[in-house]
């Protein structure tokens, strides 16, 4: 009986969950205004019962999607019966309503731990962080009820079976995409709601960063991954082998990204400093507002693009009116409450602090290229000014070389000095470096192609450069001690995880360069016995054959591979599926990975005399794009656990406190 | 600070922006194409893309309802409705393709590899009669009928909703 009204109970609990969000975020502000305990106390419970009511809902709607209740038009749209049990939980958010309400829970998520996490800050900062939180969490929640409801019904003429999931999302990378990206994005808004907490409070002081930093690492190592694994998800599902389209969903995901990772650079100055303050706090609200702009393009429909959810005029306009009013109210609030400058900290032109100066004016410059390109061929339309689109070629052609020059200062950053850095001795530990790097990024594509080739000397001179000045600083930091595995241990987390943050660049950069210069694509006819040779591998066709999956018709060819003349032979299956329920065909791309090069077999269509077109690719390296992102993240990670947030805690608020 | 008023620069210069958005939302896609609609099929002379020495002009499309459609290899959504378009041609449409900014290889390459719906593709690596057509961005399909009137245009990805729901009626509607 209770099965029945699951629905109806998902939807009470996200009526439920508003009201508690109101309060949130409406008594604990005015508290923080008026000084009054008692309101500010309620926050903490309210958030953590917003949390378990939001919960509650995202769990009636699984278990409708789990028992196949297709009365509920949300699973009957993108659910059916056949789908394998994982898929059915999973596409709970492969469509627009299930993939609000899992970015609502995200959030009701972030404020309960944060609650409960935070219990030890001043009592009117935790209320006013929480206060927004709880504004931010009516927004999301009134749009899903008035816009996006996933419990409607579909009264009294049931279906009697779902139209299936999307083929394109029945993939495990599809699982656990989103719920990262929106990890990070949501995560976000922990400390946008940390920075205008301060503003309100009037509290932007070295403590404040220090609160901030842990959850911009997180929200950041999150949103890392969230693009890493979209990327291969994008390689390998959508059947051609690209990684990165600057699709305009792509785009959306790296704005944040890009100034995500400048907030992190400019809070370490802002703590280490005291410098820097107006602009650390705009980095973080602008850097929840790219994450919010991202999620209304890519709803309202206003950019046309793969990833485009089927699009509603009132939604649109929903997102749009809720990302008006919190950053243009958020600006105001900085507008108004920005610090003024009293105390201009000093540094010279050659110190760690004027090089995060650079960091924050070069990755907000490469946000402002991608943002300007994602909206031109707009503006220019709207303007009446003709019909232009933007593709690789401009996205490439200013990426690339604000990429190579990040990287130049990246290396020099970790040396320099505070305040000021002798140019002498940065040169004296750096040539050397700067020589190798040079002098094997050169060498290289001569003894591997016997070819020179600029980019790859490029890239591969870059990401040297970054690896071996990171080499070098390990070097300087661990020689003094009486050993080095003493050196390496007395190194804190979260200069590990600076370290392999930069890495992780470095191992992206080899990546990208190596696989879009020395990649290796064919496109070939074959059928039973024919072989072909692409870069050095022997592919020949043995069997081809039809099977039934559990809800899909494929012709599957198998693939013999053989590497010149060894012994080793391996088999590929690629796949042409036919999705029963929706009649869409899916090509599923045959992969053999490996560390330094992937070979990938996508099956094209069947041609008149019974053979097939094939698309053979040689991709080396390309696991190093995704490589690098996992050690950015583990960077990340690292940071966050790092025991100056935890273990000096205490001490400093006590004495905020009674200040 | 003495120029706190400037800040005020940043709110504002957001609603701009937002009031922009605002302005495309409302605008309906029908809306934006009523310069297009019922109009010729804009004039035309290219090469086709199997053929740099074969020459075709608007004639193409005249004597037969013809869908249009503006596809480049480049184009990641144009890899996903080749079935569709597949379909509409089992149907028997004639689909006549725009290879829109690309090469010849790889635009070829892309027809062996998806299957080649089309009766003759249009070769426009400049995108110039893209232009002609206010193409945003590839894919987009246009119904063109018997006479070259261009009578619905369709942006961006062919679902295969889309194929039952608005191009074939459209077809219907024209024919």
């Amino acid at each position: 009986m209770l099965t029945r009204i699951l629905p109806e109970i998902g939807h009470f609990a996200l009526i439920i969950a508003l009201l508690m969000a109101v309060v949130q975020s409406v008594l604990p502000l005015a508290g923080a205004a008026t000084r009054r305990p008692l309101w500010m106390a309620y926050g903490q419970p309210m958030a953590t019962g917003q949390f378990l009511f939001v919960l509650l809902a995202y769990a009636c709607l699984t278990a409708s999607y789990a028992m196949d209740d297709f009365s509920v038009v949300n699973v009957a749209n993108n659910s059916n019966s056949l789908l394998p049990w994982y898929y059915k939980l999973s596409a709970v958010w492969g469509n627009h309503e299930g993939s609000v309400l899992l970015w609502s829970l995200m959030l009701a998520g972030w404020g309960c731990v944060a609650g409960w996490w935070s219990r030890r800050l001043p009592r009117d900062m935790l209320a006013r962080v929480l206060g927004i939180l709880g504004l931010i969490s009516v927004g999301f929640l009134l749009f899903i009820l008035l816009t996006s409801n996933p419990f409607e019904r579909h009264l009294p003429d049931i279906p009697a079976d779902g139209a299936d999931l999307n083929p394109l999302l029945q993939d495990i990378g599809l699982i656990i995409h989103p719920p990262m990206l929106y990890m990070g994005y949501v995560g976000f808004s922990v400390v946008f709601a940390f920075a205008i907490a301060a503003l309100l409070g009037g509290r932007l002081d070295a403590a404040w960063t220090r609160w901030a930093r842990p959850w911009t690492n997180a929200a950041w190592a999150f949103l890392t991954v969230g693009i890493a694994l979209g990327s291969w998800w994008a390689y390998y599902e959508l059947g051609w082998g690209g990684w990165w389209f600057w699709d305009p969903v792509e785009n959306a995901s790296l704005l944040p990204w890009l100034t995500g990772t400048a907030l992190i650079h400019s809070l370490a100055v802002t703590e280490k400093r005291g410098s820097f303050k107006s602009w650390t706090v705009l980095l973080a609200i602008a850097t929840f507002s790219l994450s919010l702009m991202g999620t209304f393009l890519v709803r309202s429909g206003v950019l046309t693009s793969v990833h485009a959810f089927a699009n509603d005029p009132s939604r649109g306009l929903f997102i749009l009116v809720l990302l008006a009013i919190t950053v243009t109210l958020s600006l105001i609030v900085f507008a108004l409450r920005a610090p003024r400058v009293s105390h201009a900290v000093r540094f010279n032109w050659l110190s760690r602090d004027a090089l995060l100066l650079i960091n924050n004016g070069l990755l907000v410059t490469a946000t402002m290229t991608v943002l300007l390109g994602t909206l031109y061929p707009l503006i220019l339309d709207s303007l009446g000014l003709g019909k232009i689109s933007v593709g690789p070629p401009y996205f490439n052609a200013l990426f690339v070389p604000l990429t190579v020059i990040t990287c130049l200062f990246m290396g020099l950053g970790p040396m320099a000095q505070w305040k000021s850095t002798s140019p002498g001795k940065l040169v004296r530990k750096l040539w050397l470096a700067g020589l190798v790097a040079l002098g094997l990024g050169a060498l290289v594509p001569l003894v591997y192609r016997g070819e020179w080739n600029l980019w790859v000397t490029l890239g591969l001179s870059t990401a040297l450069w970054i690896g071996l000045s990171l080499s070098r600083d390990l070097f300087d930091k661990v020689r003094h001690r009486h050993s080095i595995w003493k050196g390496l241990r007395r190194l804190s987390l979260a200069y590990w995880g600076m370290v392999l943050g930069h890495l992780g660049v470095a191992v992206t950069i080899v990546g990208a360069t190596v696989v879009s210069q020395y990649a290796v694509e064919r496109n070939v006819r074959m059928s039973p016995d024919i072989s072909v040779e692409v870069a050095g591998y022997h592919f020949t066709m043995t069997e081809l054959f039809d099977r039934r999956g559990a809800n899909f018709l494929a012709d599957t060819a198998v693939i013999e591979v053989q590497r010149g003349d060894s012994h080793r032979r391996f088999e590929m299956q690629p796949e042409k599926r036919l999705y029963l329920a929706t009649g869409m065909p899916m090509t599923q791309v045959a992969l053999r990975p490996g560390l330094f090069r992937d070979l990938y077999v996508a099956m094209g269509e069947e041609l008149d005399d019974g053979s097939w077109a094939m698309r053979i690719q040689y991709k080396p390296f390309v696991r190093w794009l995704w490589l690098g992102g996992l050690l950015m993240a583990l960077g990340g990670v690292l940071a966050v656990f790092d025991k100056r947030y935890r273990k000096t805690r205490p001490a400093r608020l006590t004495q905020e406190g009674q200040a | 600070m003495k120029r706190r008023w400037l800040l005020f620069l940043l709110p504002v210069a957001f609603l701009g922006l937002a009031l922009f958005f605002f302005e495309r939302l409302s605008q309906d896609p029908a809306d934006r194409d009523s310069a297009l609609m019922a109009r010729d099929f804009p004039a035309f002379e290219a090469t086709t893309l199997a053929d740099e020495n074969q020459r075709v002009d608007q004639s193409l499309l005249k004597g037969q309802l013809t869908l249009v459609n503006v596809w480049g290899e480049w184009c990641a959504a144009c890899r996903q409705e080749m079935p569709q378009l597949l379909d509409l041609a089992d149907r028997g449409i004639r689909l006549v393709g725009v290879n829109y900014r690309d090469t010849r290889e790889n635009g070829l390459a892309f027809l062996n590899e998806f299957g080649d719906p089309f009766a003759a593709n249009i070769f426009d690596p400049e995108g110039d009669l893209g232009f002609e057509l206010g193409v945003i961005g590839a894919p987009e399909t246009f119904v063109v009928d018997a006479q070259g009137i261009i009578r619905y245009h369709h942006k961006g990805y062919v679902s295969p909703e889309d194929v039952r729901n608005r191009l074939l009626p459209e077809v219907e509607k024209w024919r």
